[in-house]
């Protein structure tokens, strides 16, 4: 009903334009809203934290991130939900099911997309295989080769969502695995550098397949204040053309997303919602079809 | 009728705008908690449903009975826990080590942070295993040199913790320095190699476990440590353990 609606209503600016030409209908500026929600090492965490938690008492829980992210959708429909990695392992669900009811959860949930943690390799490449079936959402990881690998031709380095128009282009970024993961889990699977895959990444995204958002699903982690080590604050200083970074790995919890500038001196957002399902992560973007306002800065708030 | 050809020139005059001049004006960027203000989805409630309960079946059948209350803080350099534990290693490891290899595991040495619970009087069941040991950590046996046994023991020996061990007897001076150490009952032979079961994780450096990490040879076991606790518990019917002196300081 709602979307006959839209359409009628649409035809009647239609008609508007038909009347006034088309010049009227590009200087008309027809706005544009994607939402894009994300969470990220959830592990395994299905049912939410007992009342007599010390930490986390009655947060998180899929059924309730279920009813959030509805009420979302409901209020706008041009939305992407996104996973940054560590699906698996944390709760005996995972240790009973393999990983089985997070991929039938998440995909009654509408997940568009996750990246692959360095605990979702907990079970071995066999392991994270033989989940896939429950997976009704794309697994994106660019710097992961497993062209040697039984996961050859189950991940993709880059999806392209279009939403009301909008080409939305999301590539992923996981972590070093050497020294983090046992050899025998992940096998002959290849890890390349971060910075240079994100280069080639965003020059096929942006330039190539022209896309209006570019997002990085990431698993490298916020920030190392100790190690000279590549993760998102660093990624988001040496690259370009990145427009969010969404993260993973170090269970960070941000009080609000980070706000970078990229080597083009322009503005990169970096979120990450810390971990076990305790907060959605939103990003609202609201686009323009007007020419005249290109070149102009994007205002961004947090 | 005049209504589809607008829709068309509508659509056309959009794509045309797309092609050209999307672009993001404004980014607005939140972190939402999901609290318990949020009533859960009553599907995914009942898609739980059945996977909860079989999993809480299966946690709480009791396996075990414990007589006391068992905390890894209970003791200076061994605690009954840290002593059940690699005990239990060493029980339940050896006969497959052995059956590979056929040589025996000499000793056991696990980290005391790597316990990750207490165990309370009472039942014991299978969630206790769980909480003893969330990770997925496997029991792996390396073969280390005498020299390496030694730099083993130094690390004990700084580290003054009740990292749990088995198979071994260390004696420390009130300085905490080693006085002597006995491997299945005969002091340490710096000229031979010994055959020692720890953890992956703790292997690959976990803990600053260095002495673990060029050994003479690896073995994998394909047994992880909480199964082993949880098939230990299977097979006694009450848990029996103490501190002792396996690891001591004596002036």
């Amino acid at each position: 009903m709602k979307r006959r609606n839209f359409i009628q209503q649409t035809a009647a600016t239609g008609a508007f334009i038909g009347l006034g030409g088309l010049n009227i209908s590009l200087t008309e500026n027809p706005k544009k809203h994607i939402t894009i929600l994300h969470t990220n090492d959830v592990h395994s965490h299905i049912e939410p934290f007992g009342p007599n938690d010390p930490r986390n008492a009655n947060m998180g829980g899929v059924a309730r991130r279920a009813t959030l992210i509805q009420q979302i959708r409901n209020e706008n429909p041009n939305t992407l939900l996104l996973d940054a990695g560590d699906i698996f392992q944390g709760t005996p669900y995972f240790n009973f099911y393999g990983g089985e009811l997070e991929f039938k959860l998440m995909s009654k949930l509408k997940y568009d997309a996750a990246t692959i943690g360095n605990h979702d390799f907990d079970n071995g490449l066999s392991g994270l295989l033989a989940q896939m079936p429950h997976a009704e959402f794309d697994f994106i990881t660019s710097n992961y080769d497993f062209s040697n690998t039984i996961l050859e031709g189950h991940t993709s380095p880059y999806k392209i969502y279009i939403r009301d128009g909008v080409k939305i282009g999301v590539f992923g970024l996981g972590v070093e695995l050497e020294g983090l993961v046992t050899k025998k889990l992940y096998k002959e699977t290849q890890y390349l550098d971060p910075v240079e895959t994100a280069t080639e990444m965003t020059r096929i995204l942006k330039q190539e397949q022209k896309c209006d958002i570019v997002i990085c699903l990431s698993h490298l982690g916020y920030e190392y204040k100790t190690e000279n080590k590549i993760s998102d604050v660093v990624l988001a200083t040496k690259t370009k053309d990145i427009d969010l970074i969404i993260g993973g790995h170090t269970h960070t919890f941000l009080d609000k997303p980070s706000i970078l500038n990229n080597l083009d001196g322009k503005k990169v957002m970096v979120n990450q919602v810390g971990c076990y399902g305790i907060n959605l992560g939103r990003i609202d973007f609201f686009l323009d079809s007007d020419k005249k306002l290109n070149g102009s800065g994007v205002s961004i708030n947090v | 009728m005049s209504y589809r050809f607008l829709y068309v020139l509508f659509l056309l005059t959009s794509l045309w705008a797309c092609k050209n001049s999307i672009h993001t004006t404004s980014i607005k960027g939140d972190i939402i908690p999901i609290d318990k203000t949020i009533n859960g989805d009553p599907e995914i409630i009942a898609y739980i449903q059945p996977y909860a309960l079989h999993l809480n079946q299966t946690l709480d059948s009791v396996i075990a009975y414990n007589p006391n209350n068992l905390s890894k803080k209970d003791g200076k350099l061994n605690t009954a826990l840290g002593n059940l534990m690699a005990d239990l290693v060493m029980v339940q490891a050896n006969p497959i080590f052995k059956s590979r290899t056929g040589n025996s595991i000499d000793i056991v040495l696990l980290n005391q942070g790597g316990i990750r619970s207490g165990i309370g009087k009472g039942p014991v069941t299978s969630r206790t295993g769980f909480e003893l040991m969330p990770f997925e950590n496997e029991i792996i046996v390396v073969e280390l040199s005498g020299k390496k046994i030694q730099e083993m023991l130094t690390y004990l020996e700084v580290a003054k913790t009740a990292h749990p061990i088995s198979g071994m007897q260390i004696r420390v001076d009130s300085n905490f320095k080693l006085k002597n150490a006995m491997i299945g009952g005969k002091i340490l032979d710096i000229n031979r190699s010994y055959f020692v079961a720890t953890s992956d994780y703790l292997q690959q450096g976990g803990d600053n476990m260095n002495f673990f990490k060029e050994p003479l040879h690896i073995y994998e076991l394909d047994y992880k440590l909480r199964n082993a606790i949880i098939d230990h518990f299977m097979k006694v019917d009450t848990l029996k353990t103490s501190t002792d002196n396996r690891f001591i300081q004596i002036p």
